[in-house]
């Protein structure tokens, strides 16, 4: 099995070539060529030697992989099905929007974390994707020249997999990588504390944090990292971080009917949110099979994004996109892909 | 290279370190910290790997906080830890988490090496009124087993999928859940382990009526 070039660092690259004893200025040629220039196999990258060519022929391959279906929303979303290198399968969602156009990626197949609200967490862990896996969900997606941002907001928590996370942040933003500026990318976490704080402290990237309740006890019932990582360790973390800078964090809050939306959970947001510069996005909860949560009607979020709005946390509704084809959040899952075998369970 | 100090890492010495079952282990080191009992640590062995995290094992008051794992197929620190004698050096946090038991009725429910809370709410006091639901592949990874059957007699309910054994029930966990009627609505239910098992049994534990907001769970990642 040969190793994919598509996803490693410059550094990576530099090791690659000076091992097959290249000059190390090659792996500036392999990045322009990977990562500017979209070429399908090492036969394309013209600037290099036959004899470099054929060197890493021998144990590379670009390793670009196109997606195997694609699902259209009646709203314009579009669902993307990538095989990964294990067998199994994530799902991307692409949201074009008047003159921006985002896609949410994955980051596992599968997750760990057993959200009660998530569809993705239902169907367990599969795995950890590769930088690679990541970054290819971006470039390979028929619509890369009309993208504008990119959510980590997909299957899988990105903390879990903090180091591919990382380095295809990196590789994203890099000079030498795809130049974005790290404002078009937002990384989303439920909160693993120790990894969240590394994140901030070498990436640039916003930062998404999923809150859902401000209240300990009620967070553990529908999110049981609660248990390990809770709500006041979550934000002194947030708080030893300077916010005032370009960079943006938000708390996504899921509305659920006689849970989390009452006057009650406004004050508290307002009270545990004191001094952090935020923004909270209210986000319509879109059931699951056998759910015992529900959302509440659209006059009742209303009313809660515009008394946040009154206590003076910027607070805004996101729109639900992809609905009817289960692109829109939280409802994302390959489950029914998964082989029998991936079913093995341990107890 | 991790810096200690920047992740409130302590040096401790490896004691008592058993194979309690094939790929289960216990270990234990002079409690250094005192904690709750519900609560984890982070450990590593060397300093260049992030540290993970494990539920203590250990009632509140012993002297020595124990760890229960097992060996993942892919774990380079698991496999570390097995390869651990007595006397070695591993980095441990202090302890933290929220996973806290009480004093009301409760089941605690949990597959493999994630029985470690429940064994130290047990040995902390908190064991009154509880009914234990614990899955595992083999006979051998029950650990505790001896103390809870005499505890608890047939509130103590072993499920075995790889093996038959005399008063164990052969299958999964979530088998045996599926078998059981009238499961009370007030008490409290208690899960420990893998995202799959925490999972499944919440869905068949919401199925059978009990509200979700007596559901606590901790997963293990």
């Amino acid at each position: 099995m040969k190793d994919n070039l598509f996803g490693k660092t410059l550094q990576e690259l530099e090791e690659v070539v000076t091992g097959e004893d290249m000059p190390s200025f090659v792996a500036k040629q392999l990045t322009d060529w990977l990562y500017k220039k979209h070429i399908q196999q090492i036969d394309d990258m013209r600037n290099l030697s036959k004899k470099n060519i054929s060197l890493l022929k021998k144990k590379y391959q670009v390793g670009l992989i196109k997606h195997t279906s694609v699902q259209v929303s009646v709203d314009g979303t579009k669902k993307y099905l990538f095989p990964t290198a294990n067998e199994k399968f994530i799902e991307s969602a692409f949201i074009p929007d008047k003159n921006r156009a985002t896609l949410c990626v994955s980051s596992q197949i599968g997750c760990k974390m057993g959200c009660l609200f998530c569809m993705t967490g239902k169907q367990g862990f599969q795995g950890h994707l590769s930088a690679g896996e990541i970054i290819n969900q971006i470039h390979s997606l028929p619509e890369f020249d009309e993208l504008t941002s990119v959510v980590y907001m997909g299957m899988g928590e990105p903390f879990d997999n903090l180091e591919n996370v990382l380095k295809s942040v990196e590789i994203l933003t890099a000079d030498w990588g795809y130049a974005w500026s790290p404002k078009r990318i937002t990384v989303s976490t439920i909160g693993i504390v120790p990894a969240m704080m590394r994140f901030i402290e070498v990436s640039k990237a916003h930062l998404a944090i999923s809150l859902h309740s401000p209240f300990e006890e009620d967070r553990k019932k529908i999110m049981p990292v609660e248990n390990v990582y809770p709500i006041p360790k979550l934000l002194d973390s947030i708080k030893s971080f300077d916010w005032n800078s370009q960079r943006r964090i938000s708390f996504e809050y899921i509305m659920f009917k006689d849970f989390n939306d009452t006057q009650k959970h406004i004050n508290e947001l307002a009270r545990i949110l004191n001094g952090i510069k935020c923004r909270i996005n209210l986000l319509r909860f879109h059931p699951i099979p056998d759910s015992p949560l529900a959302s509440p009607d659209e006059k009742e979020i209303v009313e809660f994004r515009d008394r946040l709005n009154a206590k003076g946390i910027v607070t805004t509704i996101r729109t639900s996109r992809g609905e009817d084809i289960f692109a829109a959040c939280g409802l994302l899952s390959t489950k029914k892909l998964l082989k029998e075998l991936d079913s093995e369970k341990d107890f | 290279m991790i810096d200690p100090s920047k992740h409130k890492l302590r040096e401790v010495i490896v004691k008592n370190r058993q194979e309690i079952a094939a790929g289960v282990f216990v270990f234990s080191y002079e409690r250094v910290y005192s904690f709750t009992s519900g609560q984890v640590v982070a450990i590593t062995v060397d300093l260049t790997d992030e540290p993970r995290l494990y539920s203590i094992a250990s009632g509140e008051n012993e002297s020595e906080i124990s760890i229960l794992f097992n060996v993942l197929p892919e774990g380079k620190l698991t496999t570390q830890l097995a390869n651990l004698s007595n006397g070695d050096k591993v980095f441990v946090s202090r302890p933290f988490g929220e996973f806290k038991g009480d004093e009301e009725s409760a089941y605690w429910i949990a597959t493999g090496t994630g029985i470690a809370p429940f064994v130290s709410m047990y040995y902390s006091g908190l064991g009154k009124d509880k009914i234990i639901i614990h899955g595992g592949r083999t006979l051998r990874s029950f650990y505790n087993q001896e103390v809870f059957q005499k505890a608890y007699g047939e509130r103590y309910h072993r499920c075995c999928s790889g093996e038959k054994g005399e008063h164990v029930f052969n299958g999964r966990l979530t088998d045996f859940l599926k078998t059981q009627n009238n499961l009370p609505i007030d008490f409290k239910y208690y899960l420990c382990g893998s995202s799959e098992m925490v999972v499944e049994t919440r869905d068949i534990l919401i199925a059978k009526g009990i509200p979700f907001n007596q559901i606590i769970a901790e997963i293990y990642f």
